[in-house]
């Protein structure tokens, strides 16, 4: 049952920044909906005021240059992103997160702006985009910021938005030569969030050698969490598969997976050491082809 | 609570109703309008029983706000006759025996609706079981559902056959 609230519909960012400013103590705010009017209608989040920015088309864009990198607006579906060409042609990990992300009536709905800012650590989007080192600018009515997405999330379904701020742009920078990403999670049904996910960028020299490497958990912590350990182990080295081996292992030991109805911790760790080897040395592959 | 007018097109009928704003979709169509061939199922994103079209989108009734959809064309599975003829879709569920319980049944239509006319010639049928797999049939009579889709993508039900 839902609680009563107060229906704001702004027109443009900058009233939604105004009215989130007057009643940012006992404000919600909803974009495409599907994962806050669940945990609304569980009671789990009762709200005074809800504001709904589904609308504020300013704020529905996908643009790209080599310059810039890409920019998408947190109102833009993840339908939108799914279908965009530039992001299959650049960012084509993207499009496969995509595929993976519920079903196509969630996709179509629901905006890559609210998956972040309600920070599942099962969410797909967040991964992903910090393996492609992806910045999210916020906004308020004092003005904008731009942070690196890691640095984001702070805690279980918490993160570094102040009151009265809301999630404006997500940024990713243009992709590297001999750069990939890769992207798996595990799950029973493939509409379902992942148990474990792992996302991993390798970037590789002339010489074949790993110059860069992220390596980013999804729901093995509170947080998406970057493998740093796992990291350490193939930058500087020319990849073998002992090296992912390794990579694998040190993931497992440096995530913070809980038990839950799904999977036990031990499980959670075996299935990320397993899928960090295998993403590890899938976007090695791939690196290499790159130009 | 202040109730809200909501302003939309549902089967191409227009409406104007006053709703509490916390109303969803499916309860809009449900409740006020009183088509209740769209089904309240898990209510919880997973099912798909409630898929509704919304400009065309198959979206899931259970977690659209009504006044999100203000000023939009809602399509329900009671609009998908035509001039008292039925949707090829739903000439190939019967033909096929695509439903045993029927709950599933009018979400399924849509999302099948909303995939073709996206794209009238799946690849396969594996494109035709991803595009399904946001709604769920619990007597799992998939099979059957699948076969009568891809009935359709293969012609089978065109004007005249």
């Amino acid at each position: 049952m839902i609680h009563d609230f107060t229906y704001l519909q702004p027109g443009s960012v900058k009233e939604a920044l105004a009215m989130l400013a007057e009643h940012q103590d006992d404000c919600k705010v909803i974009c495409g909906g599907q994962s806050l009017l669940i945990v609304m209608r569980q009671g789990l989040v009762q709200t005074d005021y809800l504001m709904d920015i589904k609308r504020l088309n300013e704020l529905s864009y996908i643009k790209y240059s080599d310059k810039d990198g890409l920019k998408i607006g947190a109102t833009t579906t993840h339908r939108e992103i799914e279908k965009s060409d530039v992001i299959a042609k650049k960012y084509p990990v993207l499009v496969d997160m995509e595929h993976k992300l519920a079903s196509i009536q969630v996709r179509n709905w629901g905006t890559i702006g609210g998956n972040l800012a309600h920070a599942d650590a099962a969410g797909d989007p967040a991964p992903v985009l910090i393996a492609l080192n992806a910045s999210v600018k916020v906004g308020s009515a004092k003005g904008d910021r731009t942070m690196p997405l890691e640095e984001f999330y702070t805690d279980l379904f918490e993160t570094a938005l102040q009151p009265g701020e809301i999630v404006l742009e997500t940024l990713v920078p243009s992709p590297a030569p001999k750069t990939a990403t890769t992207y798996q999670k595990f799950n029973l049904l493939e509409s379902d969030q992942g148990i474990v996910a792992v996302a991993v960028t390798i970037t590789l020299d002339e010489a074949g050698a790993c110059t860069a490497a992220r390596i980013v958990l999804g729901n093995a912590a509170s947080v998406p969490l970057r493998a740093k350990k796992a990291e350490a182990l193939l930058i500087g080295k020319k990849l073998t598969e002992a090296l992912f081996e390794k990579a694998g292992e040190a993931a497992a030991e440096e995530c913070e997976p809980v038990g839950d109805i799904h999977a036990s911790e031990e499980y959670r760790r075996h299935l990320i050491k397993v899928l960090t080897k295998r993403m590890a040395k899938a976007a090695f592959e791939q690196a290499k082809k790159m130009g | 609570m202040e109730k809200k007018l909501l302003r939309f097109t549902v089967n191409e009928v227009p409406y104007e109703i006053y709703i509490n704003p916390k109303a969803l979709l499916v309860e809009a169509i449900r409740d006020h309008i009183g088509l209740t061939g769209t089904k309240r199922g898990c209510e919880t994103v997973s099912c798909g029983a409630c898929t509704v079209m919304v400009e065309g989108m198959a979206v899931k009734g259970c977690s659209v706000l009504a006044m999100q959809v203000d000023g939009m064309k809602v399509t329900t599975v009671e609009g998908l006759e035509e001039n008292g003829k039925l949707d090829p879709v739903q000439k190939a569920f019967l033909d096929e025996g695509a439903f045993q319980c029927g709950f599933c049944t009018s979400g399924m239509l849509m999302s099948a609706r909303a995939f073709l006319n996206e794209t009238p010639k799946p690849k396969d049928e594996m494109e035709i079981r991803r595009a399904m797999e946001g709604n769920l049939c619990r007597c799992t009579g998939y099979n059957a559902i699948i076969r009568a889709i891809d009935a359709v993508a293969k012609g089978n039900y065109r004007e005249g056959k």
